[in-house]
């Protein structure tokens, strides 16, 4: 009786039902957690990139005292409101999601952080790129001046472990601290990272950082990365008061410049790498 | 690995009726699978995770409890309905279960230890193939009462559980130089170097191996 195929049928059935109403309810009572759980960890990366987060702070709290965020397109315009009406969240926006569309129809948020006075110390945008197998992401915090780098914070989906992973390592993001992405004449020129390991930090210019040894294809989508979104970024950057104009806009000191760069010309990769 | 799961089949109890709560029996079915029957080292199950999942002791320790809770769960609630499950369809009803507990450990997981559910990314899921769980369901869970089945659920786990910290333990210090991330070397003011080849899952199979050497030495256990 027990064997029959109509027992079968309905012991399954009956079995399914109830699992999946389970795992349903599951899905929906732990929806809100899982959420402020993933919000929580985007606020902890991107305010990383410009202070030391301890275990136990509050970062929702720091958050709240500290960023405030506004959306831009590629013109530098600020974006209030999508055309159908709705109000534009920096916090929401998914960057991987913009990624797919035309560098023209994106939309791209920043994060202002605050200084203890209230006055916007050091923004932050978003980065998103391809690495070697997958794809890569982060946040670079610029100092008020939008030409120096306060702080990186890179994550990568599937780069190789010990290789092209190391881009999540403190010691190698604390490379860019202090950098230059715009020269003396004002050419936006990012921040490259240099094939092969030296381990000596003292024999690069503003505009370099040591390699990752074994990792050239990952540093070469990290160079792509962040060369791209500077120069989406980079209307932007020309509204700001505080920045560097001199930097940004106009020319000057140009042969100390052109000494500077010489040497590392040949290694330096621009191109674009799909 | 499935030539693997009929090892364990032999571990078949008579049933008795009323007994002590942990008699001479229900110890060993607790005991045994610590050492004599440890389900990585002697039925060598679950090797995948346990080179996967423990470069670091906290991700390793969230796993281990993790497969603790879906074994101990699966075991109770397959030896429960183990009288009503067609035996046609048995195998699938095993793999319902698990699958199903396994989803809402990740979920869980996710919600509310977001950081180290990244770490273990998918080899949450794939507790799932776990042989220690589907083993021990079809070994033990279908053909004795719940009672004994949570008792052997939780030396499984437990089994498991110890090897894969010992394992986490010897690579992250060797590795990193840590103990769940607390920099052990420096803190005693020893300039100890990182040994990048601990954070390769090629340092747990050493470990592994050495474990086992040490373990089959003591125990004289013999594959046959």
């Amino acid at each position: 009786m027990r064997q029959s195929n109509a027992y079968v049928i309905g012991f399954a059935a009956i079995l399914t039902v109830i699992i999946g109403g389970l795992l349903a309810a599951a899905a929906v009572g732990l929806r809100e957690p899982q959420q402020k759980a993933v919000k929580l960890d985007t606020r902890t990366k991107i305010l990383s990139a410009v202070m030391e987060i301890k275990e136990g702070d509050d970062v929702n709290q720091i958050w709240e005292e500290r960023i405030s965020s506004l959306v831009v397109d590629i013109d530098g315009d600020v974006v209030e409101r999508l055309d159908d009406g709705t109000a534009v969240i920096a916090e929401s926006i998914d960057v991987g999601k913009e990624f797919k569309k035309s560098p023209q129809e994106r939309l791209f948020p920043v994060f202002e952080f605050k200084g203890d006075n209230g006055e916007i110390q050091n923004y932050i945008i978003p980065v998103y790129g391809n690495g070697l197998w997958d794809r890569i992401w982060g946040f670079v915090a610029l100092e008020k001046d939008l030409v120096t780098i306060k702080g990186v914070r890179f994550d990568h989906k599937g780069e190789t472990p010990g290789l092209g992973a190391r881009i999540t390592d403190g010691e190698v993001q604390d490379r860019y601290i202090g950098k230059k992405i715009y020269n003396n004449v004002g050419d936006l020129v990012s921040v490259q990272m240099m094939k092969a390991e030296t381990g000596d930090a003292s024999i690069y210019d503003e505009y370099h950082v040591d390699g990752m040894s074994g990792s050239t294809m990952t540093a070469n989508g990290v160079n792509d990365m962040l060369m791209r979104y500077f120069r989406y970024y980079s209307n932007y950057f020309k509204t700001i008061d505080s920045a560097d104009q001199d930097e940004i806009r106009k020319a000057e000191q140009v042969d100390e410049v052109i000494e500077d760069q010489q040497p590392m010309k040949e290694n330096v990769q621009t191109e674009e790498v799909q | 690995m499935s030539a693997q799961i009929a090892e364990t089949q032999e571990i078949k109890v008579a049933k008795k009726p009323a007994e002590a709560l942990l008699s001479k029996r229900r110890r060993k079915l607790l005991v045994d699978p610590l050492n004599d029957d440890n389900p990585i080292t002697i039925q060598v199950l679950g090797i995948c995770s346990a080179l996967a999942v423990t470069s670091q002791m906290l991700p390793t320790t969230t796993m281990a409890i993790a497969v603790i809770v879906v074994v101990v769960m699966s075991n109770l609630i397959i030896s429960l309905m183990r009288n009503i499950i067609p035996s046609r369809i048995r195998i699938i009803v095993q793999l319902a279960i698990v699958a199903s507990l396994v989803i809402l450990v990740d979920q869980v997981l996710k919600a509310y230890a977001y950081d180290i559910s990244r770490q273990l990314s998918v080899f949450v899921g794939l507790i799932i193939t776990n042989c220690i769980i589907m083993g021990r369901l079809e070994a033990f869970a279908m053909g004795n009462k719940p009672y004994d089945s949570i008792l052997d659920g939780l030396g499984s786990g437990f089994g498991y559980a110890w090897i894969i910290l010992t394992v986490a333990f010897f690579r992250e210090l060797l590795g990193s130089g840590a103990v769940y991330g607390m920099k052990v070397f420096e803190a005693i003011g020893l300039d100890f170097p990182n040994n990048g080849l601990m954070v390769t899952p090629v340092g747990a199979f050493l470990i592994l191996g050495i474990i086992i050497w040490v373990q089959r030495t003591k125990t004289g256990y013999v594959e046959k």
